[in-house]
């Protein structure tokens, strides 16, 4: 990361071998409006990561009462009132849709913001790094730790930090399974062993993860294994907001004793290192744009406050679009941000995210809660009968996707003088309309036969499900009857 | 080979390596990556000596867990084997019509007949079970034995025309054209009589020439309405099914040379568990009839 500067790289340059060891990243706490911005969406975060599978959500006797619970076992999804089914996906598809053109929206109006703020490897690492803070002290106190040699306080001190971790770890690693059961039960099983296997498996990798990805690899994981940063600093242009280093203002730098000795006037950079000391990925923000950097202002927290320090104006590092750093530097003015931010690009991006809202929106509003589908038989196509009518066989699913059980009509339409019965009934009963009951919340198979009087010609067909309760509800579903004269198309 | 130095523009060392001026720096791999490394190749050796691995001539290495695809599917499949045993237990001492009244029996009974049915059935009766020439179809619902499901699974057990086993299903129709029973011009007589009563054609000079031929001939077996009789095997004439096929050409060949399909007797080659699963499915295709009262009609037996 400081490759351009010398002063880190002199130090490296005697270790060179097989690997390169991690400098750890000891950042300094700071306090600023950034900062204060990224404890409450931390807080908000860790509220709904843990708090969502608690909430209940009354859906009567058929279905669990939990607001949002991914029921793998019975492949529903419940969020809250909406239900979805497993022919239903793309509603979940175009929940991912969205979530993809949210992420070109916001980073291409203000930078790695999700990195910055948002990401859970970006929320963990914060808290373990004030785990730190907490046991060890800040910055200062860390560096002396780490070097001090190993004896009973550090070991102590280590293992009770690492315990720490621990429980952070598992109480996240645990909460998640809770989205797949029901919550209070799950616990419950969870203490006295009778949860399934595959929760504890899951527990523990999660865990462990956590663990290890947030207590020991943190800045690492973003710099070296995870795609998104690649992807992000795809989507950024010189219009997006990103967190700048004012060169052409801060250079050259030198402190404000070295500012009235020299000879030429010096930059407002005081070369304090506040930027560097605080950066939670251990990065120079005064080299430039970097993959490294995780967008996430703190260092404009600590050179706003150096710049009050030494009464110079705020802003030395900030967030500014490349352009207006080039129009800065040439003396004018930049845009206001809220143009900046709204632009035909992100424009665009708004406009397909809420394009895509408002379609599963209207979706949602007009889906009906039961659905029919038709399979026929293929194999054969169609049987002759003794009295020469013709046969045809269906598969029928009718889908009752209310949490009651509902009573349908299914209904023959199309082909003159035919008749449905399905195979619990007598081909002697059979008729135009079929009632049938689903249970609640239930997909039921119905095999149906269709019978058209000799000589009948190839139709097109369709079976119309209705609900018969005052609710009602319908759907139809097209299909052909064959006869020995080929099929309806 | 140069001697490693420190590259001017980024401050890093370089390995020494140059090609045309150009010269790799050395931005090692962080420790964690390595060890990562160090741990998968660990991991391989490790599997190598405990699972097959190494292809040999005409073998792989067994390895050392004794671990093995086929030996995993030989396991799952006594697995399998045990689940269903209860089942298959069960089917074996419910009779034929029990399994037919029980909802659940019947649903395992279908299944497995599925299974079975497209094993041992298809090369006649097709995927299907539409049958062809000559193979009935049996979606439909008409039956030679009769199409109760008792009836099926005799049909099964004992096959159709099967040399050793005494309840075989046979019938017998006499080669009219061959054995010179009727002359060439009075088997199409009673082809087009034939023809008639299914509503192929309408009734001319000739099929009233074969009815009276028909009377003499036929009704025996056939019934006097051609309405057929499932205690012989012979199929009802005056409905839209026909076993060979209802044009002239066909029905000359039948009334001519008359026509014997077999089926094996499939008593003596499945298990009686399968036989009776396959006899459920085949009653479920659609075609399947109520099971008559058990005391048989001796009026309807003698028709
Ligand atoms: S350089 Fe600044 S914005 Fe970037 S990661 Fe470091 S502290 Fe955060
Ligand atoms: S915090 Fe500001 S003044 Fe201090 S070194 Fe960084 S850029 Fe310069």
């Amino acid at each position: 990361m400081n490759a351009h500067d010398p002063k880190v790289s002199a130090d490296h340059s005697n270790e060179i071998g097989m690997y390169a060891k991690r400098k750890s990243v000891f950042p300094k706490a700071i306090d600023g409006s950034f900062r204060r911005f990224k404890w409450l969406v931390m807080a908000v975060c860790l509220v709904i990561y843990w708090g969502t599978p608690w909430l209940r959500w009354d859906r009567g006797p058929y279905a669990p009462d939990q607001a949002v619970l991914i029921d793998m076992g019975n492949r529903r999804f419940f969020m809250f009132d909406i239900e979805i089914w497993p022919h239903e996906f793309y509603f979940v598809a175009g929940l991912l849709i969205m979530a993809g053109i949210g992420l070109f929206l916001v980073t291409s109006a203000v930078g790695r913001a999700w990195c910055g703020y948002a990401c859970p490897q970006t929320v963990w690492t914060d808290l373990f790094q004030h785990v730190d803070r907490f046991i060890d002290g800040d910055r200062n106190a860390q560096l002396r730790l780490q070097k001090a040699p190993w004896g009973p306080a550090k070991i102590a001190r280590r293992l009770l930090k690492w315990g720490i971790y621990l429980g952070i770890s598992f109480a996240t690693g645990g909460a998640w399974i809770f989205y797949f059961a029901d919550a209070p039960t799950l616990q419950h099983d969870f203490w006295t062993g009778n949860a399934a296997p595959v929760a504890y498996a899951t527990t523990f990798v999660l865990t462990m993860t956590t663990f290890i990805f947030g207590g020991f690899m943190r800045e690492q994981v973003c710099i070296y294994m995870c795609p998104w940063p690649r992807i992000q600093t795809a989507m950024l242009d010189e219009k997006s907001l990103i967190v700048t280093y004012k060169d052409w203002r801060g250079e050259p730098r030198g402190s404000v004793k070295a500012a009235v000795k020299a000879a030429t006037p010096l930059g407002d950079c005081i070369d304090c290192l506040q930027c560097v000391a605080v950066c939670p990925t251990g990065i120079d923000i005064r080299e430039g744009p970097q993959i490294g950097c995780i967008t996430c202002a703190l260092c404009i927290d600590a050179c706003d406050k150096a710049m009050a320090g030494v009464g110079r104006p705020r802003g030395l590092i900030d967030y500014c679009t490349l352009d207006d750093a080039e129009r800065e530097k040439r003396g004018e003015v930049s845009v206001p941000i809220l143009r900046t931010i709204l632009r035909p690009r992100t424009l665009v991006y708004l406009g397909v995210w809420s394009a895509i809202g408002f379609a599963l929106l209207f979706m949602l509003g007009q889906r009906t809660r039961v659905d029919l589908s038709v399979a026929k038989d293929r194999n054969p196509e169609y049987v002759t009968l003794s009295d020469g009518a013709v046969r045809n066989a269906y598969t029928l699913k009718l889908r009752n996707m209310e949490e009651r059980p509902r009573t349908f009509r299914v209904a023959l339409e199309g082909l003159v003088g035919g008749a449905v019965f399905t195979d619990e009934m007598d081909a002697a009963e059979a008729a135009r309309v079929l009632t049938v009951d689903v249970p609640a919340d239930t997909t039921r198979r119905l095999r149906v036969y269709a019978l058209a009087p000799r000589g009948s010609q190839p139709a097109d067909i369709a079976f119309v499900l209705t609900a018969t309760d005052k609710e009602g509800g319908s759907d139809t579903s097209k299909t052909t009857f064959t006869t020995a004269q080929g099929n309806g198309q | 080979m140069s001697k490693p130095r420190l590259d001017d523009a980024t401050g890093v060392e370089t390995v020494g390596h140059e090609w045309d001026g150009i010269e790799e720096l050395n931005n090692p791999l962080p420790r964690w990556w390595l060890w990562s490394f160090y741990a998968c190749i660990v991991f391989a050796i490790g599997y190598c000596v405990a699972y097959p691995a190494w292809p040999l001539i005409d073998h792989a290495t067994a390895g050392t867990l004794g671990w093995s695809s086929r030996g995993d599917l030989d396991h799952e499949m006594k697995e399998e084997s045990a689940r269903r045993a209860g089942m298959l237990a069960e089917l074996n001492q419910a009779s034929i019509e029990q399994i037919a009244t029980d909802p659940r029996l019947r649903r395992a009974a279908i299944d497995g007949g599925r299974a079975a049915f497209k094993v041992n059935c298809i090369q006649c009766h097709g995927n299907g079970a539409a049958g062809s020439a000559g193979y009935p179809n049996l979606n439909d619902d008409d039956w030679l034995w009769g199409g109760d499901v008792a009836a099926i699974h005799q049909t099964l057990v004992d096959g159709v025309r099967q040399p050793g086993d005494d309840a075989t299903r046979t019938s017998q129709m006499p080669a009219f054209g061959r054995d010179g029973i009727l002359t060439a011009a009075q088997v199409q007589d009673v082809v087009s009589h034939v023809r008639a009563i299914a509503g192929e054609e309408k009734p001319g000079a000739s099929a009233q020439r074969g009815a009276a031929i028909f009377a003499a001939n036929c009704v025996v077996c056939h019934g006097a309405n051609g309405e057929g009789s499932r205690a012989v095997g012979a199929p009802a004439l005056n409905d839209a099914i026909w076993l060979y096929g209802g044009d002239r050409k066909a029905l000359t060949h039948t009334v001519t040379n008359a026509r014997y399909g077999v089926m094996p007797a499939w008593g003596a080659r499945l298990d009686p568990v399968t036989v009776k699963m396959l006899a459920t499915y085949v009653h479920s295709l659609g075609g399947g009839e109520e099971t008559p009262a058990p005391v048989p009609d001796p009026a309807a037996a003698a028709k």
